[in-house]
């Protein structure tokens, strides 16, 4: 029997595409369907998912647990705990549309909560990492449950299929959000299992990528000190924790964060000012165990902004491109062009070097 | 006379054609195999006395020598083979300790044999060490838990004290009275131009050597020889030696007759006298004893410099190594059974210790299920071979490793395995002049920086090979490693999958 | 000019160089059948007493005695390099009592010899230097 994602490590190549509103305008996810449409020859129909930000706007304080059921027994038990752990506002079934091209779908449920206060206090961890214990708990120890969407005004949607197709079976069409992210997924191996798709996500922060990096159980037996478990053995997944680590729990800033896992050679190191190599020499000694080589290109979702970054040897594709406050990255410069046809700026940017674009806030905006 | 029940190892074939009765071989036997019959106008030789060191053979300029292992044979049995054979009729004779130099030779298995490396193929590329760069800067030391900043938002070093390495090999401890002048002279100068370091063993430091402070661990070992305050200041960090793979839980003995001239006055003792290292350190019975001989060594330094402790890999590694992350140390330098010694009981160096390839993971793996892996540096030794054994050690989680045999090998050894004799004929373990003569630093020390880069090609090829371009995102990187004909226990403990899974 | 420098103190007095030396002049490609049986007249020798070896070859002086006393103007210095034509040596051998150094001998013909640096046996390549097993014997340019 084939071995599920998270029981054997599954190399896939694939597309990934994102739109970013500085301005913070909503928009539709019609858009973001139609650039991976455009780019479906890079995947093969074994995974596709989205994320946006910003699309719940009326539950915007409350965290947004997307979760997936393989029965009722185990939505049974998983709600048991989310009810213990959490007050929950709202809960429902993700609205979908029933297509022949996506087939064998999960119980998929979505859950609007926040922390128990008594629970939270007692457990003496600041909110976000009450948050992230939880989401490790069911899906580390609850079978058949999982989590795959757990932050605050923003949401993942996958599924196992073409992109396009996992879009419109989620009626993306309906949300509006001012930042989206996509992914079509290319696997050497046939899991046939949801949870593996992508965007990966952890809180806010929602990772998709391209490539298949070679530091990978560097990285992996790394991060696990720090409470983290990667269950999926997927790139993504710890591309995600890594961030999650370096920018919540550690306090790095994005551009800081890119200089670690990303980091500029030594030889580039060593021509840099005297405080600037000092720093960059910091941050790579310091994380060295989170320097990620081999081929990636990610795009890193999170409340009011967008991260783009390629590996340092820029050994997968990724272009930028600009209109007035609208900024549009993807694999492929003909999913930029699909997405706005007048398109302006557009280039590639140099490996290692991160893209990285932020809601202007207006005065009075927290 | 009574019998002499040893006979000799091996032969010396002389082809009388070839020789020119130059009398080189003569003259460069320590041992006094060779001599010259004036009235035969013949070489001859007692091959009793032949240590197989290949100095007479290398030497000769018409290769008319060979050595080859006598035919001559025991009636041996696999429970009585010649060895076990041969050791009682050597203890019979003289009553004594069987004495041995080198690592451990028996035929116990080499993990590093049974274990292969990943490449890439079609999902993600190889990359090319010719094209691109490929990074082997390594540091070692503590890591700081948490990151500081100043008021203007930026990012406070508060690293502790590192090495940096090149390439993540150093030479390891080999005292000055273990082997010779010239010997340490090479290291320290290969050290210097590879931008690495050397490791002084606990013979102190000479006093020509202080200007390669920088590329020098200085060691304190139980004897505590050669130690005072410059000597601590001196190096570029303070190892204190615990142990030794070669014969754990022993300590060390450096016979009166070496103890001369210089030697004596660099490990500060008087001439003529032994110099004995204690198995413990007689300050140490306990870990929280190392707790206190670490941060000593760093009061002394200003905490200027990290402190390096050195075990040998026993029965409880995981356990000790714990206990030293948690004492203060930088670094731990585990060294494995098969690591090498000048002198060492037989028996110690035959049956005491554990692999380091078992050592090693089981430590690494025990630290990051602990979260305090990076707290502490891993340096891996006890008979690291080539660069695929450097690879291997660093993708089990290793983030140097210490050659010592490999090195000697450079500058000539033979691993005829008589080092306690005396007589090297290489002129490494050694303090007769005339011996010590023969290792020329200007040709030992490019030998030595020749034999790492040749291993760094080899490592960026490797790296190359699986796709990683800097040698941090191979540290600990197992899913990099497979095993061949290990069982599933073996497999557990080095955390790697078989091959085909 | 690149002259042959000997440093006593990586000596090892192997007399190896001496083998080397006495093979190169014979022009043979086998060294073991060139000096089977031959009592060597080699152009450098050691020189040894107790602890102390070296060895000792000509000096290729810039002021050089030996060309001076030479009687038939057969030693005659060509490039720096002392050299000897043996066809005009009548073996006087006043050249070597003039020698400061012991570096001229005779040779199996009665005409003197010294080193001449491998010039025209081996393509300049002193002999003595790339047989040396220590780098004591040095061919370099020491202004």
């Amino acid at each position: 029997m084939l071995k599920r994602e998270g029981e054997v490590r599954i190399p896939s190549g694939c597309a990934v595409a994102g739109l970013f509103s500085k301005d913070g305008k909503s928009i539709s996810g019609e858009t973001i369907i139609r650039a991976m449409t455009v780019m479906h020859d890079r995947s093969n129909g074994l995974g596709g998912g989205f994320a946006g930000y910003g699309i719940y706007p009326q539950y915007k304080d409350y965290y947004a647990f997307h979760v997936f059921y393989e029965s009722a027994s185990a939505r049974e038990e998983c709600e048991k705990y989310i009810n213990e752990m959490y007050e929950v506002i709202n809960l429902s079934k993700i609205p979908v549309k029933k297509s022949p091209k996506i087939t064998n779908e999960p119980l998929i449920w979505r859950y609007f909560i926040s922390p128990d206060h008594n629970r939270l206090r007692d457990s003496q961890l600041d909110e976000k990492e009450y948050v992230v214990r939880t989401v490790v708990h069911i899906n580390t120890q609850m079978d058949g449950a999982y989590v795959f969407s757990s932050g605050k005004n923003m949401g993942v949607f996958k599924a196992v299929g073409f992109p396009e197709d996992v879009g419109e079976f989620y009626r993306l069409d309906e949300y509006e959000g001012y930042s989206w992210t996509a992914h079509g997924r290319y696997p050497t191996n046939t899991p046939g299992w949801w949870g593996g798709a992508h965007p990966f996500a952890m809180l806010d922060y929602s990772i998709v990528h391209n490539g298949e990096i070679s530091s990978y159980d560097a990285n992996r037996r790394y991060i696990e000190m720090f409470g983290y478990k990667c269950t999926l053995l997927t790139d993504t997944e710890v591309i995600t924790y890594i961030i999650d680590y370096l920018v919540r729990r550690t306090g790095l800033t994005l551009e800081e964060t890119a200089s670690v896992i990303a980091a500029p050679f030594w030889s580039t190191i060593e021509g840099r000012s005297e405080g600037e190599r000092e720093r960059l020499t910091y941050l790579r000694n310091t994380f060295s165990s989170l320097l990620i080589t081999g081929p990636f290109s990610i795009l890193l979702g999170f409340d009011g902004g967008m991260m783009a970054l390629n590996d340092r040897l820029k050994l997968r594709s990724m272009v930028v491109g600009e209109k007035d406050d609208m900024v549009y990255i993807a694999s492929e410069e003909c999913a930029l062009r699909v997405m706005e046809p007048s398109i302006e700026r557009v280039w590639a940017p140099k490996g290692g070097e991160p893209v990285i674009v932020r809601l202007n806030r207006k005065n009075g905006d927290s | 006379m009574p019998i002499n029940f040893i006979y000799p190892e091996f032969e010396i074939v002389r082809d009388e054609s070839q020789c020119i009765r130059c009398r080189a071989c003569e003259r460069q036997c320590a041992n006094e195999v060779h001599g010259y019959d004036s009235e035969r106008n013949a070489m001859e030789s007692d091959e009793l006395k032949c240590v197989n060191c290949h100095r007479c053979v290398l030497l000769c300029p018409t290769r008319a020598l060979k050595i080859i292992r006598t035919d001559h044979t025991f009636r041996e049995n696999a429970n009585w083979n010649e060895d076990a054979i041969k050791e009682i009729y050597m203890q019979a004779g003289s009553g004594g300790v069987l004495l041995s130099s080198m690592g451990n030779p028996k035929n116990y298995p080499v993990y590093w044999d049974k274990i292969l490396i990943n490449a890439s193929q079609v999902t993600n590329p190889p990359i090319d060490p010719l094209r691109e760069p490929m990074e082997t800067k390594t540091f070692l030391g503590k890591k700081p838990e948490k990151i500081g900043r100043s008021d203007d938002g930026t990012l406070k070093v508060n690293t502790s004290p590192q090495l940096e390495l090149e390439l993540p090999v150093m030479f390891s401890a080999m005292s000055y009275g273990s082997i010779s002048y010239n010997a340490h002279e090479s290291m320290a100068r290969a050290a210097q131009s590879l931008g690495t370091y050397y490791n002084t063993g606990e013979g102190g430091l000479h006093e020509d050597f202080y200007k390669y402070g920088k590329n020098t661990i200085v060691q304190v070992a139980s004897g505590r020889f050669g130690v005072y305050l410059d000597y601590l200041n001196a190096g570029a960090a303070i190892e204190i030696k615990m142990g030794q793979g070669a014969k754990p839980g022993i300590g060390g003995h450096l016979p009166g007759a070496k103890i001369v001239g210089d030697i004596a006055k660099t490990r500060m003792i008087p001439e003529g006298s032994d110099a004995i290292s204690p198995a413990p350190h007689h300050d140490i019975y306990s870990i929280e004893d190392l707790r206190q001989l670490v941060y000593s060594l760093k009061e002394a330094t200003q905490n200027k410099k990290p402190v390096i402790v050195k075990v040998a890999a026993v029965h409880n590694i995981a356990a000790i190594a714990s206990g030293i992350a948690r004492s203060g140390a930088d670094i731990i330098a585990i060294d494995g059974f098969r690591g090498g010694t000048g002198a060492a009981p037989t028996r110690i160096r035959d049956n005491v210790g554990i692999p380091i390839e078992l050592a090693l993971a089981s430590v690494d793996t025990r630290l990051r299920d602990e979260g305090i892996r990076s707290s502490v540096s891993l340096v891996a030794g006890g008979s690291i071979r080539n660069s695929a054994d450097v690879v291997k050690a660093i993708a089990l989680g290793a983030d140097a490793v210490y050659i010592a045999t490999g090195a000697m090998l450079a500058l000539g050894c033979h691993l005829c395995r008589n080092c306690q004799s005396g007589k090297c004929n290489w002129g490494i373990a050694t303090q007769r002049p005339d011996l010590v003569k023969r290792l020329n630093p200007e040709l030992g020390h490019q030998r030595l920086i020749n034999l790492l880069n040749a291993w760094k090609h080899e490592i960026k090829e490797m790296m190359g090979g699986m796709g990683i371009n800097s040698i941090e995102a191979l540290k600990g990187n197992r899913l990099m490693l497979r095993g061949v004909g290990l069982n599933e226990k073996e497999l557990e403990i080095l955390g790697i999958m078989h091959a085909g899974d | 000019m690149k002259r042959v420098y000997v440093n006593e103190k990586w000596c090892l007095g192997c007399h190896l160089c001496e083998y080397y030396c006495a093979f190169a002049n014979t022009g043979m490609k086998d060294m073991a059948k060139a000096l089977c049986n031959l009592e060597i007249r080699p152009r450098i020798r050691i020189e040894e007493q107790d602890d102390i070896s070296f060895a000792v070859s000509c000096r290729h002086c810039d002021e050089p005695l030996c060309v001076k006393s030479c009687i038939t103007g057969a030693l005659s210095r060509e490039n720096g390099v002392i050299v000897i034509d043996s066809d005009k040596c009548v073996g006087c051998f006043t050249c070597i009592l003039a020698c400061p150094y012991g570096a001229i001998s005779q040779s199996e013909t009665g005409a003197i010899q010294k080193c001449e640096l491998c010039a025209k046996t081996n393509d300049g390549i002193p002999q003595c230097v790339a047989g040396c097993p220590n780098g004591a014997i040095v061919f370099e340019d020491r202004g």
